[in-house]
């Protein structure tokens, strides 16, 4: 993975230096709170409910034990002795002090790691497909990409102050794992009729209030032009996007308002001008691939037999097996799912011993590395299959090892009422109370592959207009409500779910998605999947069932 | 008042007229919109002539008379507003305007680093106790990632 040169070192230092000024400046009085928030939001701190939060950034999700390590020393030392995967594969602390936060920066920053632009109306944590460099439906890794449009973000002197926050996604697989169609920018390397690999560009894709599914911009764009294609739309949203109301200040307003075609032409017209100046060089492509080239694989690692023996004899050792791991490029090889969807601790939440053993796992059986996923689960991309059998033991004693990758209780969850000033209504204590419902693995396996999203308020940071069901809490006079909507989904079919009906009281949604999941289970065709049977019927039947009761 | 040029705190020379108001002698600039309209009439005066910008206003449509103009000032309406930023960016990468661009308004001190990349080499404080602040601040950092003006 990528290591820090002194530029890089020098960047971060220097940012919190300047952060623990202005921190200062501020405690002091001689910054006021409105320009004081847009320093700090650029440094990823919010003021929540109880106190600030700091989300660090996850660069496209990549992570070594060294910095795990660091994670769970901030979790214990400085916050309540636990963290959040985000999302966006980025990581939040819920209680630090915000006295206290210039230190943590510089304990991140000992560890090559930031919180630069993890907040505010700038260009964001970039993110890409947590199964990049390892899956077998992969054209080309993505993360070199990543690195060189993290360093182009960062600290860029014209596009800090956007009309609106601005997100970037790479997927270089066939299976959009990304979500690359519901961001500002997504770019997804192809390959042209030559056999070339290039990237097809997205703009105006977006989630929160107004989920958008993004179009295509550029069919095709040689790698050269990445970085100036990029300037030319920056500048165009920069000046032209609308600052006159934020619902309305995403590039997916402007995309939209404007017409694809239009805002295309002023974007052509601005790259044409800058097109030859500022190119990637083969040469820099070539440097930023070598600092992700594949670790030693043992050449022996499909001659394991223990693995399939296992996975015969030991029943809960076979399922985990199935859902919780993917296949590797490398025969021998699996990707292992850490999820952090126990039914016991809110979703995407791990604890400051269970940071410290996942790092000791990274290093004995994964080269080191750790990933976050979009899902709010953690990767150990690189097992041998004979340590598989090994790691799933040592999981499961760190309560990490549930068999729900990719299933019902796998559920993406925001902070909701119980951390976030945004929120509406809660989220943590929906999804606990849909776990204890769905208490029984055989039934979450027999409904497969399903992805339940759930946000506290219409800012929607969990997604769920792309849930295959999707739940938005919303407030009626007061009480918390709950929108149902079907059908949504992030990756290659990309939908925005169907709103099922009006919005079902807080006591009542456990027993609306059951009933859906009823409704399901009856009328499934064989083989058939939630998404598709929604696709198929529509929402009607479930509409019946889920309001025949109230 | 003092400003900030070149990294140098100077007094400040220029006047800027309003919209209504008679042109005085010595430096002066004016509005954009001022600008297009008395342009001619501006042409005659003896002294420098600067123009007035505001985050609305094209860079575009101000580029063929760029050559008349010692200074122009980018006048901010808040700091969050950051299509100056851009303007700047195009008066130098795009039009290789060569004069002053002075930041006014409502920019922060913690944005003149940025500023500075992007091609704006003088800074008007708020309050004359600013410029400290803005000086220290035009050096947070010793390093960059991309290419931009400065």
């Amino acid at each position: 993975m990528y290591q820090y040169t002194d530029t890089d070192q020098n960047l971060v230092d220097q940012r919190v230096a300047q952060f623990r000024r202005q921190t200062e400046q501020f405690l002091k009085g001689e910054l006021s709170e409105d320009h004081y928030r847009a320093l700090r939001l650029r440094n990823g701190v919010y003021i929540q409910t109880h106190a600030p939060l700091l989300r660090v950034a996850g660069p496209y999700g990549l992570l070594n034990s060294k910095q795990v390590r660091k994670l769970a020393h901030i979790a214990r030392f400085y916050d309540k002795n636990y963290c959040h995967f985000t999302t966006r594969q980025n990581i939040q602390f819920n209680w630090p002090k915000l006295e206290q936060i210039p230190d943590i920066l510089a304990e991140l920053a000992s560890v090559q790691m930031h919180s630069i632009q993890t907040s505010g109306n700038c260009m964001r944590n970039t993110t890409a497909d947590h199964l990049a460099g390892v899956c077998v439906d992969e054209i080309e890794d993505p993360r070199p990409y990543c690195e060189i449009i993290r360093q182009w973000t960062t600290l860029h002197p014209e596009f800090d102050y956007l009309p609106r926050k601005f997100k970037i996604a790479v997927s270089g697989a066939l299976h959009d794992r990304a979500a690359t169609q519901f961001h500002d920018i997504g770019l997804h390397l192809v390959k042209n009729a030559d056999g070339v690999v290039g990237f097809k560009v997205m703009v105006g894709g977006g989630l929160g209030r107004t989920p958008i599914i993004g179009q295509v911009i550029k069919p095709y764009l040689e790698k050269t032009h990445l970085l100036s294609y990029l300037e030319a739309v920056l500048r165009i949203y920069n000046l032209y996007g609308r600052r006159d109301n934020k619902y309305k200040a995403r590039i997916k307003i402007l995309v939209k308002e404007s017409s694809l075609a239009k805002f295309s032409a002023l974007v052509d017209k601005e790259w044409l001008q800058l097109k030859d100046n500022n190119e990637l060089s083969a040469e820099r492509i070539d440097a930023m691939c070598a600092q992700f080239s594949a670790p030693t694989y043992d050449d022996q690692a499909a001659e394991d037999q223990s693995f399939a023996e296992h996975q015969i004899t030991n029943q809960a050792f076979a399922t985990w097996v199935k859902h919780n791991t993917a296949d590797h490029k490398v025969a021998g090889y699996r990707a292992a799912f850490i999820s952090l969807k126990a039914p016991e601790s809110p979703p995407g939440d791990i604890s400051d011993d269970q940071l410290d053993a996942v790092a000791d796992l990274a290093d004995a059986y994964s080269f080191g590395e750790i990933r976050a996923t979009h899902r709010q689960n953690l990767i150990l991309a690189d097992i041998k299959q004979a340590d598989l059998f090994v790691l799933w033991q040592k999981l499961a004693e760190l309560k990490l090892a549930t068999p729900n990758i990719g299933t019902a209780t796998d559920m993406i969850c925001c902070p909701g009422l119980d951390f976030c000033s945004l929120a509406n209504a809660g989220s943590i204590g929906i999804a606990k109370e849909i776990n204890e419902a769905l208490d029984d693995m055989d039934y979450i396996h027999d409904i497969g592959d399903l992805k339940i999203n759930m946000s506290g308020c219409m800012n929607g940071c969990a997604h769920q207009s792309v849930g295959h069901i999707g739940i938005l809490g919303v407030d009626k006079k007061g009480t918390e409500w709950y929108q149902l909507t079907l059908g949504g989904s992030s990756e290659n079919n990309a939908a925005i779910g169907e709103r099922l009906g009006p919005a079902v009281a807080k006591d009542k949604i456990t027993l609306a998605i059951v009933t859906i999941l009823d409704v399901y289970i009856k009328q499934r065709l064989e083989e058939e999947s939630f998404l598709d049977m929604v696709s198929r019927v529509g929402i009607t039947p479930f509409k019946e069932q889920v309001y025949a009761t109230h | 008042m003092q400003l900030i040029k070149d990294q140098q705190i100077i007094d400040n020379t220029w006047q800027y007229i309003a919209d209504d108001d008679e042109p005085k002698s010595g430096d002066i600039s004016v509005s954009f919109a001022r600008w297009q309209r008395d342009k001619q009439q501006l042409l005659a005066h003896e002294g420098k002539l600067g123009v007035r910008m505001s985050s609305t206003d094209s860079v575009d449509e101000l580029a063929d008379d760029l050559e008349k103009l010692q200074l122009i000032e980018l006048d901010f309406p808040d700091f969050a507003d950051g299509r100056l930023f851009s303007q700047a960016w195009l008066l130098r990468g795009r039009y290789h305007y060569q004069g002053e661009i002075r930041a006014i308004g409502y920019y922060i001190p913690d944005q003149v680093f940025y500023l500075a990349r992007v091609g704006v080499n003088a800074f008007s404080p708020k309050v004359s106790e600013e410029l400290s602040d803005i000086m220290n601040k035009l050096n947070d950092f010793t390093v960059n990632y991309q290419r931009s003006i400065n």
